[in-house]
């Protein structure tokens, strides 16, 4: 089978040809071709660990392949630095937002390449208006002069199409551009991408979300372990036959939920109020349940999640656990009353990415695990090991940093994490968030099991099929408010989504 | 990155471009925000509790001996502005100082017709030199700044304690013209803090105003990010410590032109009062944000501080504390305007959805 062979008339504006790239004796990409049309979106698919990460840092010029060759419009590519592949014209939205949280969102976008006047001077007025411009064609409104800290992950993840856009790319790659975003903001997304597609720039899509996929994408090429797998038009496959490509097997029930006996309330939260953020939420967990909160992002649910386990502090209203009055604002208190949040943002708030493993796993049981003040390595240890195993963390060692396990791994960690302190209750936000579908079918059999002990779940997901799939019943939040409570046999795409969007459900 | 950022200042780096359609906020936040203009008040008060005491404060003869007192910390906390912003540190300034301060008399020494202008041109090329030495050994090493300056603190004056070998040079060494450098003031202000000015204003107006001005802003603020934006990080840096050098050494000339009396202990200890005037100047030690002014005006009410407590008969040891309870205050006064900030951010952040 060769990588492009179909009736596609036109030469292929970016080929990568051949392409391997090894981190000392792991090989990460292994032969990879593939082939970027004009005027098409090409999607690139496979579990976290094949290889599309490193395949993208490739395109922009972060990584030199060790072999293979790349041409662009027929002319050899070499790319030195990122520098270079930017004056290629290849534009990449990255996984991670990349910003300069101290400094504007316009010098964001435009960084190294701001509009000069006189003296070769930066022209900061004419560099606000083309901001304001670029957000005007994404049409959302954010402070082209407001620093970049404090945004939203979404907010982040528009500052980074706008980067991306204000290249006038020919050729743009998105490594999971939507995974922060709502519906509304990926379809302006996706508007954008066929915009630049009519005017013949080619698109790279990396995306877990298979909708999205077969929505933007003419042609999918699949990955598997560093290697190519196939390149085919998007029309002749299916996303079973997509999913069973990936991961090289068949993956039968993705949202295995069983059904389990409800037990006492757990959890019990009673006109939770904070101002401008939510107001008068309430409603209950019972042990043995999987209660999904769901609404688009900005509608209020991580902060409410936040605000239970104390993070954060509420205005009005009250949080019992298991009927007895949990203190606010003080995380300690919640995780001795058996509460545990596993939060949305690994990397900032759920890891310390340069700390092991195994001093990830049992940092929240520092105290259990320490003998007159000193923590015992013996004991970390053999809490880790037992975790780890339990959850199937792959990894080299447990001395290994954190940083340098995949995303579905590091969220095994959080959750060991989080479990070694034996929690009645868990609050789990995106638990699945920028993990293949292997990884993610055991972290939903996994949940599942812990609801089949007994647990408590609050799980907020924007996945759709996640939440109808795993919750045994489903609150709605918009804009700050519990618009709807559906339980199972209830809940379907359209019945959420209606309610998500403040639509006429409210009754 | 995990760091927590306890400190860093949340306003934007430098000055934030005005433009149509920002938030609004209240009137004494925004003027707490501008930190120099802070500066400016505390320096204001200062002197005026001082004159109330002694009124010969301000006297033009006081204000020149203040003026000339700051000029080369200016210049230092300017060099020092551009390292920190980078998430850098350069803790070798003071001996770069004393050795091209002990290097520019002993080109008087040896060649005593030397005109000053070519003594200035040696002393910043030979600051330069160190800060190149500097540079490179971070580059090169890739270990962080404060340990790479650390121990070219000791090896600077090292050099220094061994070329200079126990000798003094003192001003009778020196040509009239170079000595009137240190002193001599157009309509009363004194030449020197002219040059402190001008490395003021041209340092800021490149920070403001040119792509790679803003690139060291951005490699402190998020230095992967500023990989992966394609900016040249190394040479950036590189560039950074180097003009810091040759500040120094522009520091160093000017230091032999004002006391004229030079040992090779000229300048010791006097790194820790540049970073503290930049701290206290509103430049975030973690990098990314901060301008040359506020490290400027820092300096300069460290100065005052250390000329109006002497006219108000205050115990030295008092200046100590003084200037350790400012350095706290900047500080506190940076984290707590962090959290208005961001409490106001977030309130204006639910868009569109």
């Amino acid at each position: 089978m060769s990588p492009d062979t179909d009736g596609t008339q036109t030469s292929p504006l970016l080929v990568l040809d051949d392409i391997t790239k090894s981190f000392g004796a792991v090989a990460a990409l292994r032969g990879v071709h593939l082939a970027l049309h004009r005027g098409a979106a090409h999607a690139l698919v496979g579990e976290n660990g094949a290889g599309k990460s490193t395949l993208v840092k490739v395109l922009a010029g972060a990584h030199a392949p060790d072999s293979g060759r790349m041409t662009l419009d027929g002319q050899p590519l070499v790319l030195r630095g990122p520098a270079d592949a930017r004056a290629a014209g290849i534009a990449v939205i990255y996984q991670e937002p990349t910003l300069f949280p101290d400094l504007s969102v316009a010098e964001n976008i435009f960084m190294g390449r701001q509009p000069l006047r006189g003296a070769r001077r930066i022209d900061s007025r004419a560099m606000n208006r083309a901001t304001e411009r670029l957000f005007a064609r994404l049409g959302v409104r954010i402070d082209p002069t407001r620093p970049a800290r404090g945004l939203s992950i979404a907010d982040q993840q528009l500052v980074e199409i706008a980067k991306a856009l204000s290249f006038d790319a020919r050729v743009l790659v998105m490594d999971e551009p939507t995974a922060a975003l709502s519906g509304v903001e990926v379809e302006r997304l996706f508007g954008v991408a066929r915009s630049l597609c009519e005017r013949g720039a080619a698109v790279l899509f990396i995306s877990h979300r298979f909708d999205e996929v077969f929505d933007l994408c003419q042609r999918i090429t699949v990955m598997r372990d560093g290697a190519w797998v196939s390149s085919d038009p998007a029309a002749d496959l299916t996303v079973d036959e997509v999913v069973r490509r990936m991961v090289g097997r068949d993956v039968s029930s993705l949202y295995p939920k069983q059904d389990t006996t409800l037990r006492d309330t757990l959890l019990d939260v009673r006109g939770l109020s904070r101002a401008g953020v939510f107001s008068d939420v309430s409603f209950t967990v019972h042990g043995g349940e999987i209660v999904a909160l769901a609404g688009l992002v900005g509608a209020g649910r991580s902060e409410v999640a936040r605000a239970i386990f104390g993070v954060d502090r509420y205005d009005a209203g009250q949080v019992r656990v298991a009927g007895r009055v949990l203190r606010p604002g003080n995380p300690r208190k919640a995780i001795a009353a058996g509460m545990a949040l596993v939060p949305e943002d690994r990397r900032q708030q759920g890891l310390v990415m340069e700390l092991s493993v195994e001093r990830n796993a049992t940092l929240a049981r520092r105290r259990a695990l320490s003998r007159l003040g000193l923590l015992l390595g013996g004991a970390e240890r053999a809490e880790a090991r037992c975790w780890t195993r339990r959850l199937q963390v792959k990894t080299s060692r447990l001395a290994a940093p954190v940083a340098t396990l995949s995303g579905g791994n590091q969220q095994k960690v959080v959750l060991a994490k989080w479990l070694a302190t034996e929690p009645r209750i868990l609050i789990i936000d995106e638990p699945t968030r920028g993990i293949d579908v292997g990884t993610k079918a055991e972290v939903h059999r996994l949940l599942s099991e812990l609801a089949g002990a007994g647990l408590a779940i609050l799980m907020i997901s924007s996945e759709l099929p996640e939440v109808l799939g795993m919750a045994d019943r489903v609150l709605v939040m918009h804009e700050g408010r519990v618009v709807r409570e559906l339980p199972r046999a209830e809940a379907d795409e359209t019945s959420v989504m209606f309610a998500a969007t403040g639509q006429g459900a409210a009754a | 990155m995990s760091r927590t950022d306890t400190g860093a200042s949340e306003r934007v780096a430098d000055h934030p471009p005005s433009g149509p359609g920002r938030p609004r906020r209240g009137l004494t936040e925004r003027l707490l925000a501008v930190r120099e203009l802070s500066l400016l008040i505390a320096l204001a008060a200062l002197i005026l509790v001082t004159t109330m005491r002694n009124d010969r404060f301000l006297s033009a003869q006081s204000i020149k001996d203040l003026l000339l007192g700051c000029a080369i910390l200016v210049i230092l906390a300017v060099g020092q502005t551009l390292v920190i912003v980078t998430r850098n540190v350069d803790l070798s300034i003071g001996s770069i100082l004393g050795l091209v301060a002990f290097a520019t008399g002993e080109l008087f020494l040896a060649a005593p017709g030397t005109p000053w202008p070519v003594a200035l041109l040696v002393g910043v090329a030979l600051g330069g030199l160190c800060g190149v030495v500097n540079g490179g050994l971070i580059a090169v090493a890739k270990v962080p700044a404060l340990v790479i300056t650390l121990g070219t603190l000791y090896a600077f004056r090292g050099i220094d304690y061994y070329w200079a070998a126990g000798r003094q040079i003192n001003a009778a060494d020196m040509p009239r013209s170079f000595l009137r450098l240190g002193n001599q003031t157009v309509l009363g202000v004194p030449v020197l803090f002219l040059v402190a000015l001008v490395v003021v204003a041209a340092a800021g107006f490149y920070l403001r105003s040119y792509r790679s001005g803003r690139e060291l802003y951005a490699i402190g603020s998020e230095p992967a990010a500023a990989r992966l934006s394609g900016i040249p990080v190394g040479r950036r840096v590189f560039a950074v410590f180097a003009a810091n050098g040759a500040l120094a050494g522009l520091a160093g000339v000017l230091y032999a032109a004002r006391f004229g009396t030079l040992d090779a202990a000229a300048g010791a200890g006097l790194e820790l009062q540049v970073v503290a005037a930049a701290v206290v100047g509103g430049v975030a030690i973690f990098g990314g944000s901060g301008s040359v002014y506020g490290a400027a005006l820092g300096a300069v009410l460290l100065t005052t501080i250390g000329s109006s407590l002497a006219v108000l008969r205050i115990d030295p040891f008092w200046q100590q504390a003084v200037v350790g309870a400012l350095i706290l205050a900047a500080i506190g006064l940076d984290r707590l305007l962090a959290l208005r900030t961001a409490a106001r951010l977030r309130g204006g952040s639910a868009h569109g959805a």
